[in-house]
């Protein structure tokens, strides 16, 4: 695992990216604002008891955490990536023997665990809370962990932050800075808020069922894009036609 | 170590560079002159397997340049300087040698090795856990330097290793790549300052799209303009010019007491001259051999390609 060169590479992104305050913030500070903001909102509905739609109000959060993961993982790969580009870090690392594969194997695993991590610390911290407080209010059990939440973090969430990385790696190869490239690939939070939308409006629900179809949607989008971003993180591609 | 042939590179309907061909023996200090444009940054980017040639052929230490698995085994046995420095900022000298050591394969125990050596070799070693973000452009230039040799490659390619640099931090660069020279690496050098390829190169390459001229910066120099002899004379006379015409000297030309003629080799031409000046009276005050410079010669080559 060690001498495994995309992990190599990962480890000095994680690293750069280390130094960047304002990105760890953002990684780590947001799922943990929206963790305390729903696990208060909870608190204050069940001041009165338990509330019917509980299922409904408490899973919609966790599915947050997932919009979450295809938000972030855009910042940091638009950052891995077009920052290189900017500050002509590309040439001299597509002049090792390093393969394409390698080089965006290991940007990709750089941008995904950061978001991943921080979106399960988040979920986890809400979950805990949340717990704690329908205990309290008299219900008899654990509300979570359950296998919607699981799907959710444990594979919609993961191919949410996929197809972010996908997209970012192939926007950053038609802009010229970090802002935009993270503005149009953060565009990708889009479909998952629709479907956000759709389950408070009573409109899709988040049954294990939906779950595992939309995540096999997602999937297969991963797929396809895997090759399209392949085909754009190119050494002669990157050297003479990215901007 | 490195063979060109009718090495052409094509972007649409444009030529970066035409049938460029030339070789390179191990342990020469190879310099590719031309101004901004002429296709060198290219030709070093298709022989590190960084972008595809058009036709052609090119061998890098045996390897020739074109497929995949070759390019795996070339970029191990080169390193590049590109024309901008490229380190990461925000990593310290060290972390940025050690990162590249790693892609290179090279073991911890190597890495460290190496790392401390050029560090040391460099004066950076104190400030080996200083992020890079702080460093000269001098100190940048380097370190980007000891990074292309990391992993102690056979041929290390720069391109422009001096552009933008002051004249101290030049010189420095200069005399790191001179101490290269000495360990017997092989360097291809891009440059459009002449008086650095002139210093450092054995073989030097003026390009222009077309490979224009090559050969020793001395060979360079005789073969554009040719050497000359001026001769001062003491008192000229029509006797003495007769004489040096049925000699055959050649295009020579007198003004006052000077006379000025072409020669291919002075030392077998110029006793010739002397005693066929000394038999027809003449005193002779000096003799000296000029040769045009590396900058007329390439200035010329250049301005030729134009027209």
């Amino acid at each position: 695992m060690t001498e495994w060169i995309p992990w190599k590479i990962a480890l000095k992104e994680l690293k750069v990216i280390s130094r960047k305050k304002s990105i760890i913030a953002y990684t780590f500070g947001l799922p943990l604002l929206i963790a305390i903001a729903f696990s208060l909102e909870f608190n204050n509905l069940t001041a009165n008891g338990i509330p019917g739609t509980l299922s409904l109000g408490a899973e919609s959060v966790i599915y947050i955490f997932v919009v979450i993961t295809t938000v972030l993982p855009s910042t940091i790969a638009a950052y891995s990536i077009v920052g290189e580009k900017v500050e002509k870090t590309l040439e001299p690392l597509l002049a090792t023997p390093t393969t394409d594969g390698e080089i965006l194997l290991g940007k990709g695993i750089a941008a995904f665990i950061p978001p991943i991590l921080s979106s399960w610390m988040g979920a986890s911290i809400y979950m805990a809370a949340t717990d704690y407080i329908l205990v309290n209010a008299g219900l008899g059990y654990y509300y979570f962990p359950n296998w919607n939440a699981g799907v959710m973090l444990l594979l919609l969430a993961p191919l949410g932050g996929i197809l972010s990385i996908e997209v970012a790696v192939i926007v950053s190869s038609r802009v010229t800075d970090v802002r935009g490239a993270n503005q149009i690939a953060g565009l990708m939070f889009i479909p998952f808020v629709l479907v956000f939308a759709a389950g408070v409006q009573g409109l899709f629900s988040f049954s294990i069922a939906n779950l595992l179809i939309f995540s096999t949607v997602v999937l297969v989008i991963d797929a396809i894009l895997y090759f399209l971003s392949k085909a754009t993180f190119r050494r002669e591609e990157i050297l003479t036609k990215w901007k | 170590m490195i063979e060109i042939e009718n090495l052409t590179r094509k972007f649409g309907s444009i030529t970066a560079v035409d049938n460029l061909t030339l070789s390179v023996d191990e342990g020469e200090v190879f310099g590719l002159l031309g101004p901004n444009g002429a296709g060198k940054t290219t030709t070093v980017r298709m022989l590190c397997c960084l972008i595809a040639k058009t036709s052609g052929t090119a061998k890098i230490g045996g390897y020739e340049v074109g497929s995949e698995e070759n390019a795996l085994k070339i970029r191990k046995i080169i390193g590049l300087v590109p024309d901008n420095v490229g380190l990461y900022e925000s990593l310290t000298a060290y972390e940025n040698l050690d990162y590249y050591g790693t892609l290179y394969r090279r073991t911890d125990s190597e890495r460290r090795e190496s790392n401390e050596y050029f560090l040391k070799l460099l004066g950076l070693w104190e400030k080996k856990d200083v992020l890079v973000g702080t460093f000269s452009k001098g100190m940048k230039q380097k370190l980007a330097i000891a990074r292309a040799l990391v992993h102690d490659p056979e041929i290390v390619f720069m391109d422009e290793p001096t552009a933008n640099l002051d004249p101290e931090a030049s010189k420095s660069v200069r005399e790191f790549i001179l101490e290269l020279k000495g360990k017997k690496k092989t360097i291809f050098l891009n440059t459009h300052n002449l008086d650095e390829a002139q210093r450092i190169c054995d073989k030097i390459g003026i390009l222009n799209t077309k490979l224009m001229a090559v050969g020793t910066p001395e060979q360079l120099e005789r073969s554009i303009h040719g050497r000359k002899t001026v001769i001062q004379l003491i008192h000229s006379s029509k006797l003495i010019l007769d004489s040096l015409r049925k000699l055959k000297v050649k295009n020579l030309v007198s003004e006052d007491n000077t006379l000025t003629f072409d020669v291919t080799d002075p030392s077998k031409e110029n006793p010739d001259v002397v005693d066929t000046i000394v038999s027809a009276g003449g005193r002779i005050e000096t003799v000296t051999v000029t040769s045009s410079s590396l900058e007329e010669a390439y200035l010329k080559l250049v301005r030729e390609n134009k027209q």
